[in-house]
């Protein structure tokens, strides 16, 4: 049981860890975050079952389109309904990135349909043993996913010069410009980013769980709730937290039953951030008196 | 005050300096609605509205199309008669999404809106159940073409307008526990049950058919619709030492368990009640879907000849079906198409669409002659439910088929 719950845990929860790294990157780039973020989740999967499933195309193609049209939609979203209104001083982007969320979402209903699709995978077929507990590929490769894109970002943002201005802009845009830092595009850049990596998560799910168009819903809330708890400063604390959300998921559900799931998962977001209010990895910011 | 004078009224009780075009717009419209029904209905009888409140989006869209494929049918069969009363049948379809605030908002309308003469129902338990209060206080008659919860129907309501062409939850748990014990040999099932009011009703059930049976439940674990791995709550049937799961959920949350049996690598029997039945299971469960037996009113390979005229009706009517392998959710098409004409003759029996003497009538039917089985009568005032539990056979799917288990 307790070996099942670990893998079971650590595999959802690195879903949530990659969706929070969706908000930590912009986050970190431009103080705003993508509230659309489980509808980008659940447009990846839906491109990916439509163009695999339906159309038939080679599952390489199929990822790359789904991916550039998640990117795609983030930087549309960026000027649409971030850019205008951080422009403004406003924070409305907050209410257009949710809005913007819930029109893809009704799109895909509307497009894509309500009913639930199977999506198959090879490796979502044949589990393996390990440690006495069959585990998919697939939760493996999720796994995986999530922690080296945690463990590439943290090592670009401080060897590359796209990730040191990344995080030049953040600390001080107009400096940041004076250096010959574009930082608008490198905000559009880091909507860009953030939303593929969020598409990825919903590619990588999509084998596991039914495809609909309201899959990204929960997902999109829970990975929130991950950035906050792992605070939303550091992008291997918020991939931590997304696995730690994930276990105790786990946990309280093979202890205690499905019922209480949703319960110890927010309860445990509360009582940390009550002990941690920056987060259980974040640091409360050094102010100079 | 007569509808002229109400018109009369519209247009003189304004102040003359102030009688505008508005005014006598508003008095002419008025009047073109009052009157419409009245012409239309010299040339040609109105027709009976009857409604449908069913899932026809989401998880369960599957089960609400069969069902809409079953009554219209019907109805064609009837209108191509000559109708009830001398009037034709229109079928008024609402989508409840599975939701039961949704389903309530639905069932008001038909009746306040549409004026249904009566209103069928879909395949969520907690919809319908949501339904019954509607209907026995509005006095118009419910008939249940798929939901299966015992309470539906054996509501406690004097008189009661709820009736159903469908399985009983009470009824399929011994059935269900038959076949678990005597054709899967199983002595210790542990139960997997959707965490609503249609779960609650059958843990009750099968923990007393298992009693009757002379065998132990091992567990009851439950789950949301919207759980992504189920492994947990197997885990801990297994540890139990479960021989079978009996399951009981619709057709999405049910593939998670499928695919969760999988994951682990415990190949148990399962025996699932019908609402996998209500979606694309075979699809979201992938092969393992084939291993599930589970129970069924009706398969369209039972070779009979009103069967094979509905099939051809459905055929016709419906090109995608090329035999009886492409009806999708067979149970809602064949419980629907009974239902429907034991309604209309309900309604020729009692001579009106007033609510009261349809349900009066339902209660005293002739014996008659359905898809399913000879109704001889369907209903009485005791007995609100047409299948009895001699009524259900067992199937599973087979390369997306339901088709008989041998």
């Amino acid at each position: 049981m307790f070996a099942a719950s670990v893998i079971s845990g650590l595999a959802i929860g690195a879903m949530y860890g990659l969706l929070a790294l969706g908000y930590h990157i912009t986050w970190v780039v431009s103080r705003s975050v993508n509230f659309a973020q489980g509808s980008v989740m659940m447009l990846g999967a839906v491109v990916v079952f439509s163009l695999r499933v339906t159309l038939g195309w080679p599952m390489p193609f199929a990822i790359a389109t789904a991916l550039i049209g998640c990117a795609g939609f983030g930087i549309v979203l960026e000027r649409i309904a971030v850019r205008p209104f951080r422009a403004r001083g406003s924070d409305s982007w907050l209410m257009a990135t949710v809005a913007a969320g819930m029109l893809v979402e009704n799109a895909a209903m509307f497009l894509f349909g309500k009913e639930p699709r199977g999506m198959p995978s090879a490796l979502a077929r044949h589990p393996v043993m390990l440690f006495g507990v069959g585990v998919l590929p697939l939760h493996i490769v999720i796994l995986l996913t999530g922690i080296g894109l945690a463990g590439v970002f943290l090592v670009a943002t401080r060897a590359t010069p796209l990730g040191k201005a990344l995080l030049a802009v953040v600390q001080n845009p107009r400096a940041a410009q004076l250096m010959g830092i574009d930082a608008t595009k490198v905000t559009v850049f880091a909507y860009a980013l953030s939303s593929a990596l969020v598409g990825l998560a919903g590619v990588l799910i999509a084998p596991l769980t039914n495809v609909t168009a309201d899959m990204g819903f929960v997902f999109g809330i829970k990975g929130f709730a991950a950035a906050i708890l792992g605070g939303l400063e550091t992008p291997w604390g918020v991939v931590l937290a997304g696995l730690l959300l994930g276990l105790a998921e786990a946990f309280a559900t093979a202890f205690v039953g499905s019922g209480a799931t949703v319960m110890a998962s927010f309860g445990l977001v509360i009582v940390a951030l009550y002990l941690r209010p920056h987060g259980l990895f974040g640091r409360a910011p050094a102010r100079k008196v | 005050m007569t509808k002229w004078e109400l018109i009369i009224a519209m247009v003189f009780s304004t102040p003359f300096r102030r009688l505008t075009t508005a005014s006598i717009s508003r008095a002419l419209a008025f009047a073109a609605l009052t009157f419409a029904p009245h012409f239309t209905s010299a040339a040609e009888p109105a027709s009976i509205p009857v409604g449908l409140v069913a899932a026809l989006s989401g998880q369960s869209a599957a089960s609400g199309e069969a069902i809409t494929r079953g009554l219209a049918v019907a109805i064609d069969e009837i209108n191509q008669a000559g109708g009830v009363l001398g009037r034709p049948l229109t079928l008024v379809r609402r989508d409840d999404e599975s939701n039961p605030g949704k389903g309530i908002a639905a069932a008001r309308e038909l009746i306040s809106r549409e004026h249904v003469a009566a209103f069928f129902g879909g395949i969520d338990t907690p919809v319908s159940v949501a339904l019954v209060p509607i209907a026995n206080k509005e006095k118009t008659p419910f008939i249940g073409v798929w939901a299966a919860g015992t309470a539906i129907t054996r509501n406690g309501a004097n008189p009661n307008y709820v009736f159903r062409v469908s399985a009983v939850d009470v009824l399929v748990d011994q059935r269900l526990m038959r076949y678990t014990v005597t054709i899967a040999k199983a002595q210790r099932p542990g139960l997997m049950l959707i965490d609503n009011p249609w779960g609650e009703s059958n843990r009750a059930g099968l923990e007393a058919a298992a009693k009757a049976a002379g065998v132990s439940v091992t567990g009851a674990e439950s789950f949301e619709s919207g759980d992504t791995d189920m492994t947990p709550q197997l885990t801990r049937l297994k540890m139990a030492g479960a021989d079978a799961i009996i399951l009981v959920g619709n057709a999405a949350p049910a593939a998670e368990v499928i695919r969760s049996l999988d994951r682990m690598g415990w190949a148990v029997p399962v025996i699932s009640h019908w609402g996998i039945s209500g979606g694309r299971f075979p699809e979201l469960a992938g092969p393992s879907a084939e291993k599930v037996a589970f129970i069924q009113t009706y398969s369209f390979f039972k070779s009979s000849a009103r069967g094979e005229a509905v099939l051809a009706a459905l055929e016709k009517k419906y090109p995608a079906i090329k035999g009886a392998e492409d009806i999708i959710a067979p149970v809602g098409t064949a419980d629907a198409y009974d239902a429907m004409h034991l309604l209309a003759l309900a309604i020729a029996k009692a001579g009106s669409t007033e609510g009261p003497a349809i349900q009066a009538a339902l209660e005293a039917l002739p014996p008659y002659d359905g898809l399913i089985k000879r109704y001889a009568p369907a209903f009485t005032a005791a007995n609100h439910d047409a299948l009895g539990a001699d009524d259900y056979i067992m199937v599973h799917f087979a390369e997306n088929k339901i088709v008989p288990v041998q």
